[in-house]
């Protein structure tokens, strides 16, 4: 494993390059106020669609540009963080809790909890996950904890899927086997020995789901599906670009790279914390 | 055996297709927004609306609305949509194909360049090559259908404008065809003016879908390959005289092509799922693209017919990946 090799020398540099982007854009968002060099809603038709700072008719002040009502992309995509990152967090946070606990329940105990999860599980396996969002988003209306709800309830078969595999892989291991003759409870066993052992696990998945939830959030919001306000949103900007791309193709390009960018990080970051939590392969 | 087991998954296969049913039944009735309401012009009387509900058998309670639907599925009838006054069913026919057709080609291309890549970076084993392929198939992985079909579209839509960014054919063309497979059946006709027009609309679309799914078709078969390629019968065929490229292709491939070909079937549910929002994105005219206008119209009927058809779908898939697994697999076709 090469992430093992590395991780035992310290960080690796694409580990820092991940933490280093997260950390600015999360900065930036929490301190977006602060940061945004315009307000994000401020249209201004003299200003429209004027291109990033290094082209001809660059404005000062307007880094990246504006959109087709002159709004400062740069400052947008400042806003846009802060619901990207309130979304990645909960929804990731929420999802992980449902998915483990119910995995941790039917990989240890088995039986009938273990059939009817899976079958659960079997039929949400069957929605297209996007459409599902989409329709939840609709069925529970607009607005930000709507969106939350709806990753929630898609994407805790993620983890379930997993933590079920290995609570699965864990029970039938020796030292559970010994805590039981020791005569502890079921539910002491699964919490005090199974559960730390399946941590790793959960970690590394819950930043992969981080990532997976700002795509979903900009994909909600692509089809505009996800928060009622006016505040920015990634994916909102996305579909502005799409529409005026010819135009004005950096509406589209910055927030491009921005997801793109988040997202490699979350993921590089659940690899990286797999390895490093993982006692076998440290 | 093979029987036994064949009937278990068809029985867990209707429970699950039972289950996406009642699902989502149960969740687009609890939305707000009348779509009759939405139906009629402003200024409709209430006695109108109570005439229309009616008509859609929306003034029953939910669990009969549920079982009228159920034995009208059961004869082949899913009702008719709202918002565009017709058959679910005829709707839904009308734009399978093209999602079949973009899914398949989709699947292809992820075939070929991950089994490619794979090979490739089997037989240059530590070196820059197989780095290489590893730092790609990384990326392409990470990064999810709808970021590369907007990366493609900057890139071959408006950079270096050669693909078409949006619909599914040009629309000043005649299509001369009596399925909507247009794609293939203009392959059949040897119709290629035609084809590769729809090539030209459905390449970008289709290698966003294709690029997740060659990474990990990449990763997981090279990984196998690595592994067959110490084993002794290939180090006898390597000492044989026969090149690396020889002995991998004849040789180790087919030992190690098991693990991928499960893997692809899964995956490839997840392809179709993605087909949704990338139809979107490039303004496909496929099943997705019309699941999402049925969402936004609140057409009720239309969304149920298009959830339970891809559900159908993946669980077709499911099966059909799980009986190949079964036929191929010599320990499952002894024991």
């Amino acid at each position: 494993m090469d992430e093992a090799r590395i991780s035992r020398r310290g960080l690796s540099p694409r580990l820092w390059l991940a933490g280093g982007w997260l950390l600015l854009a999360l900065l930036a968002a929490i301190f977006a106020p602060l940061v945004a060099p315009q307000d994000p809603l401020a249209q201004d038709l003299m200003l429209e669609r004027l291109p990033p700072f290094w082209l001809d008719g660059a404005e000062p002040g307007y880094w990246l540009g504006t959109d087709s009502l002159g709004r400062d992309l740069l400052s947008r995509l400042i806003f846009g963080g802060r619901i990207a990152f309130i979304v990645a967090f909960a929804a990731a946070i929420a999802a992980c809790l449902v998915g483990s606990v119910l995995g941790l329940i039917a990989g240890y105990f088995g039986g009938w909890a273990d059939r009817i999860i899976s079958r659960i599980v079997d039929i949400w396996m069957a929605f297209p996950p996007v459409l599902f969002a989409i329709l939840l988003v609709a069925v529970l209306g607009t607005g930000l904890s709507s969106v939350i709800l709806a990753i929630a309830i898609i994407d805790w078969t993620r983890f379930c899927r997993v933590i079920r595999a290995e609570a699965m892989g864990q029970s039938r291991m020796d030292y559970v086997e010994n805590a039981r003759i020791a005569g502890y409870g079921r539910i002491g066993i699964m919490l005090r020995e199974v559960l730390p052992n399946v941590v790793p696990s959960i970690v590394a998945l819950l930043s992969l789901e981080m990532g997976i939830a700002v795509i979903v959030e900009a994909i909600l919001s692509f089809v505009n599906l996800s928060i009622a306000t006016d505040d920015p949103t990634w994916g909102g900007i996305i579909a502005e670009g799409r529409l005026s791309i010819h135009q004005a193709w950096w509406v589209l390009v910055f927030p491009l790279i921005t997801l793109i960018l988040t997202v490699l990080s979350f993921s590089q970051f659940g690899e990286a914390l797999k390895t490093r939590f993982d006692p076998v392969l440290r | 055996m093979l029987l036994q087991r064949f009937l278990i998954r068809l029985l867990t296969m209707l429970i699950t297709l039972f289950g996406v049913a009642v699902v989502v039944f149960v969740v687009i009735r609890v939305a707000p927004g009348d779509p009759i309401a939405m139906m009629l012009p402003p200024g409709a009387t209430n006695d109108d609306i109570a005439r229309l509900r009616a008509l859609y058998g929306l003034d029953k309670t939910i669990v009969q609305q549920f079982f009228i639907w159920l034995s009208g599925v059961a004869r082949g009838d899913f009702g008719t949509s709202i918002s565009l006054r017709q058959d679910v069913l005829g709707l839904v026919f009308n734009r399978l194909p093209a999602t079949l057709e973009l899914a398949i080609v989709a699947l292809v291309m992820a075939v070929a360049i991950g089994g490619t890549t794979a090979i490739l970076g089997a037989r240059e084993r530590g070196t820059a090559v197989e780095a290489g392929i590893d730092i790609a198939s990384g990326a392409a992985l990470s990064i999810p259908d709808f970021l590369w079909g907007l990366v493609l579209i900057l890139l071959f839509g408006v950079l270096v404008p050669i693909f078409d960014i949006s619909g599914r054919v040009s629309p000043q063309l005649d299509l001369p065809f009596v399925t909507q497979f247009y794609f293939f059946e203009s392959l059949l006709r040897l119709r290629f003016d035609l084809t590769w027009d729809l090539l030209k609309h459905m390449l970008m679309p289709a290698v966003a879908l294709a690029l997740p799914l060659a990474a990990i078709i990449s990763q997981l078969l090279k990984q196998s390959l690595k592994e067959v390629l110490d084993l002794d019968y290939v180090v006898l065929a390597r000492v044989k005289g026969f090149s690396e490229t020889q002995v991998i292709l004849r040789e180790a491939l087919k030992n190690a092509a098991l693990p991928t070909l499960t893997l692809i079937g899964v995956q490839f549910t997840f392809l179709i799922g993605g087909t949704v929002i990338v139809e979107r994105l490039f303004s496909y005219e496929g099943l997705g693209n019309m699941a999402i206008d049925a969402v936004i119209n609140r057409d009720l009927p239309l969304i149920q017919g298009i959830v339970l058809v891809f559900a159908l779908l993946f669980v077709l898939i499911n099966l059909v990946v799980d009986m190949m697994y079964a036929l191929l697999n010599p320990r499952l076709r002894h024991g």
